[in-house]
């Protein structure tokens, strides 16, 4: 399998704030390739380098063969970037959205409107096509911003937050094309704060505090040691026992699920230790056992474990 | 009389599109209801016709007994109400905003200062009593635009996507004050766009088009789900994506990482007929099971039907 994307310590800083610090990883041909975080930690920075728009302080960063520092105009003509921000003029329709970018990638005459057709298809735009973009409602706005990156068929696309405020039916049908596009040879990287459509990704990536703090499939991250040992707890008083937990320092993060409370711990040692806790509260358990964690938990868990070693400050 | 929130064939126009038609629903006392559909489903006009910051066309509308239609200044003191986009006031300091607010609900001063020093030591607000709103991290901005919706001490909250754009360990903060709010007796109706938050909500009603389609505990609502959920892993995890996507028993597939989720009539017929189609295609290594369906499985499953 090729390589699309190598990152080697790649850095930025702002001033005297660190966005990105010393991040690497590789991104392999084909691959959907999750980036997680929270907001502020540093993957918009990252792939705004990547892109070509914004010059790293130092390290290295290599798209499709081309090195961001000293050709980045080679890689802006071969990427597809839909960023947070809507790029989208409210006085020009669908069609002709999609024509501007057609021709801002040199595609013109009968290659231009079977590129525009097939991709207003595509995003599921046919009823719109005529309709002005600023009124467009949120899901569709978004629909026709994917659309205008994917015009010139890049090899590699990086999709910044593309689901935020599209409803789940849409997202659906987003996942699906972006399924598609990796099958049809493009690599994928996707930021997102829906920790379940992360589970759609092959590889996922957690920056937090501008490092990379966790990598691996969704399935070998929820394994992984750094995610720690995730218990369910059903107990009559969720809410009591929560502000208990928190004075416990194995346990790395606590949530509720309407009526069940997961609890991720830094071992598996703890949970005997948590049981006889709880015991001694006077709640009776069933033995804790641990499950399968969500990448919720996995994130949360990570997120607190990386910040309580004081690797990082928050 | 126990439901917070009761309404009855409710229907609401903008001139000839029906927002809201004909809509049914109770919210009982106390509990966390869950709201959820797509863009355009009717929602946030659901959330202004409770509050009374709109009027129904037809139907009746009570909230804690009182009707919201007869004696809105009566309901508008009860409520707390958090849009979408709550309008804090950037050049006004925490503690600011939080008297503006609790001024318009007329809130006296004696409670005013208990109250405000509950909320900030609650959210954890209490050392930025001081900074302006607009100098404040997103999350922290939420945790105010609650602690205002707070302030009059309303028995029920209506919060409309309060966590959209906001990181999962910000969203698991607010989901955490929530549930401290929601164990003090107030009942919170919020609707959400994030299915694995609508997990959180006792109850869940799914909206579209006006009208609730199913409404139910989480686990009911999957339960409704009409066909099962099967994992397929296997080796050529792409030409199975290409082939089964085609495949009349399969209604639905999706890719979730290196597994496949088949959305299929009955499980048990299903699963030995896939691995048939995939094995006379060369593609080995197969495993099939049941898992159970997510809560987004079952929605997309009543909106599609």
């Amino acid at each position: 399998m090729a390589t699309t994307v190598r990152v080697e310590s790649l850095t930025r800083r702002f001033g005297d704030f660190v966005a990105v610090d010393r991040v690497s990883f590789e991104i392999q041909s084909g691959e959907i390739w999750g980036f997680l975080g929270p907001n502020g930690s540093g993957k918009s920075t990252t792939i705004r380098m990547l892109c070509g728009v914004l010059a790293p302080t130092s390290g290295s960063a290599e798209v499709l063969g081309y090195d961001v520092a000293r050709d980045p105009e080679s890689i802006k003509l071969r990427i597809g970037y839909m960023s947070q921000g809507s790029s989208l003029w409210n006085d020009l329709t669908v069609e002709e959205h999609l024509r501007f970018y057609a021709g801002l990638f040199g595609i013109y005459g009968s290659a231009q409107s079977a590129a525009v057709n097939e991709w207003i298809s595509r995003v599921g735009l046919t009823e719109h096509r005529r309709q002005l973009a600023g009124s467009l409602p949120g899901g569709f706005r978004k629909r026709l911003a994917f659309a205008c990156t994917l015009l010139h068929r890049p090899k590699m696309l990086f999709l910044d937050e593309p689901t935020s405020g599209v409803d789940p039916l849409s997202r659906r049908e987003f996942w699906e094309l972006i399924v598609e596009l990796a099958d049809e040879g493009a690599t994928v990287m996707v930021t997102t704060h829906y920790l379940d459509e992360a589970e759609h990704c092959n590889q996922l990536a957690f920056i937090y505090g501008g490092r990379v703090i966790a990598r691996g499939s969704p399935e070998a991250l929820k394994h992984a040691p750094e995610a720690g040992i995730t218990v369910e707890i059903v107990s009559p008083d969720n809410i009591a026992l929560l502000d208990t937990l928190d004075d416990l320092a194995y346990v790395r993060s606590a949530s509720l699920y309407g009526s069940s409370l997961h609890v991720t711990l830094e071992r598996g040692d703890d949970i005997a230790t948590l049981q006889s806790v709880i015991e001694a509260r006077g709640i009776h358990l069933p033995a804790l056992t641990p499950i399968t964690p969500s990448l919720e938990d996995v994130f949360a868990g990570i997120v607190t474990g990386s910040s309580a070693s004081g690797s990082r400050p928050a | 009389m126990n439901a917070a929130i009761e309404i009855v064939s409710v229907t609401r126009r903008f001139g000839a599109t029906v927002a809201v038609a004909g809509l049914t629903l109770e919210v009982a006392r106390g509990e966390i209801f869950g709201l959820v559909g797509p863009d355009g489903a009717g929602k946030t006009t659901l959330m202004r016709l409770i509050c009374g910051a709109l009027a129904v066309d037809s139907g009746n509308l009570r909230v804690d007994g009182v009707d919201a239609v007869a004696d809105a200044p009566r309901v508008q003191a009860m409520i707390g109400y958090m849009p979408q986009r709550f309008s804090l006031y950037p050049d006004l300091s925490v503690m600011e905003n939080l008297r503006f607010y609790s001024d318009i609900f007329g809130v006296t001063r004696d409670m005013f200062e208990t109250r405000s020093k509950s909320l900030l030591d609650e959210f954890a607000l209490t050392p930025f009593h001081a900074r302006l709103a607009d100098e404040l991290s997103g999350g922290m901005k939420q945790k105010l635009a609650l602690a205002c919706t707070l302030i009059h001490s309303p028995t029920t909250i209506l919060l409309d996507e309060p966590t959209a754009g906001v990181d999962p360990v910000s969203r698991r903060e607010f989901w955490r004050i929530l549930y401290g709010i929601n164990h003090t007796g107030t009942t919170i109706f919020v609707s959400t766009p994030y299915m694995d938050e609508a997990e959180r909500a006792v109850h869940v009603a799914f909206m579209s088009r006006g009208s609730i389609l199913s409404c139910g505990t989480p686990k009911e609502l999957k339960e409704q789900l009409q066909g099962d959920i099967v994992e397929i892993r296997c080796a050529k995890r792409a030409d199975a994506w290409r082939l089964l996507r085609t495949e009349p028993l399969v209604r639905s597939i999706e890719v979730f990482g290196d597994t496949l989720h088949a959305l299929v009539a009955t499980a048990a017929e299903a699963m030995p007929q896939i691995a048939q189609r995939l094995q006379s295609a060369q593609i080995g290594d197969v495993r099939i099971r049941e898992i159970p369906p997510s809560l987004e499985d079952a929605f997309v499953a009543k909106l599609t039907a």
